[in-house]
């Protein structure tokens, strides 16, 4: 039981982190709201920051450090500039952002998939870390002693576990997608290319 | 705070990158709106990678096997390569809104129709 502490953060819900939790997804929702809805789009894109910045926090109370900091280099510092960019370059700020004929249809559909997507999530029997570390559901076995601390011992430190997952199990799809960043680089360079 | 909290929030953000990709007219709304779905379903894969149980640990629940336990972080390396392709993705969507705004001096992609016949 004192290991399966140290998974603490996270799994626990202390009250803290429960605060912390609600207003961090509150905020990001928000935020996301605002994205959409914001007749400016230059504010729009200020919002975009808003909600990868509770993203990170969200990743953190997921305990996912090192995705947390990913995601404010890649997404905060440089999807956000990136879109700024646009934003300025295009001069689009004065038409705001009015929708198309699609609105109603659009929001009918996004309403059932988050519907249908609740559903499913408060109505799926999850087969929860939690309970195998406390010793099982039902007649199937919780985890061993040795294999708590092992599993203890991944979220102690996740960096050396996500390069060994990148670097071997997963080393193909790697490979690939720094070819496809490759050719997404050439591509934006020749789309944008004054000839 | 639970799994359901996460994927709820998961789902709401999806939801809402969801309309604004499909109702909005400006190309860069709906980049944006693009990369709230991505975000969106990079908190669902951490989460379910949190709380649910691999099914390695599943059929052996007293295995010490690295190749196993480090299964439990494989939402990470997922939402690494979302990441990854977000990012190219914006990269050419930025590039493709700045030259349709050169040639056609919009960036309303209802207004992009050079190519119907």
């Amino acid at each position: 039981m004192g290991e399966a502490l140290n998974l603490g953060s996270g799994t626990e819900s202390t009250i803290v982190l429960d605060i912390a939790f609600w207003v961090i997804s509150v905020s990001t929702i928000i935020a996301g709201l605002a994205v959409v809805f914001m007749k400016d789009v230059f504010r729009a894109a200020l919002f975009l920051v808003v909600a990868f910045l509770g993203t990170a926090g969200l990743f953190v109370l997921l305990r996912a450090e090192f995705l947390a900091v990913v995601q404010v280099i890649i997404y905060v510092g440089a999807i956000s500039v990136l879109i700024l960019f646009a934003i300025l370059m295009t001069r689009d700020t004065e038409q705001g952002s009015p929708s198309n004929r699609l609105r109603y249809p659009a929001g009918g559909v996004a309403l059932l998939f988050m519907g249908a997507a609740i559903f499913v999530s408060f109505n799926s029997e999850w087969v929860l870390l939690t309970e195998f570390l406390q010793g099982g559901v039902g007649e199937t076995p919780g985890l061993s002693e040795a294999t708590v601390a092992k599993v203890n011992e991944v979220y102690a430190d996740t960096v050396p576990v996500i390069a060994s997952l990148l670097l071997r199990d997963y080393v193909l799809a790697f490979e690939v997608v720094s070819v496809l960043l490759l050719a997404a680089v050439i591509g934006a360079l020749a789309l944008v290319r004054e000839r | 705070m639970s799994l359901e909290n996460f994927l709820l929030v998961g789902a709401i953000l999806f939801s809402i990158g969801m309309y604004g990709a499909i109702s909005r007219r400006s190309a860069v709304v709906v980049l944006m709106s693009l990369e709230l779905m991505f975000t969106a379903v990079n908190i669902t894969a951490v989460a379910l990678s949190r709380y649910v149980l691999p099914a390695g640990l599943i059929f052996d629940p007293s295995t010490t096997s690295d190749l196993v336990t480090r299964s439990l972080l494989t939402g990470h390396v997922f939402a690494i390569f979302i990441i990854t392709v977000g990012a190219a993705e914006v990269a050419l969507g930025v590039a493709i809104v700045i030259t349709l705004y050169r040639n056609r001096e919009t960036v309303f992609v209802t207004d992009a129709n050079q190519m119907r016949h």
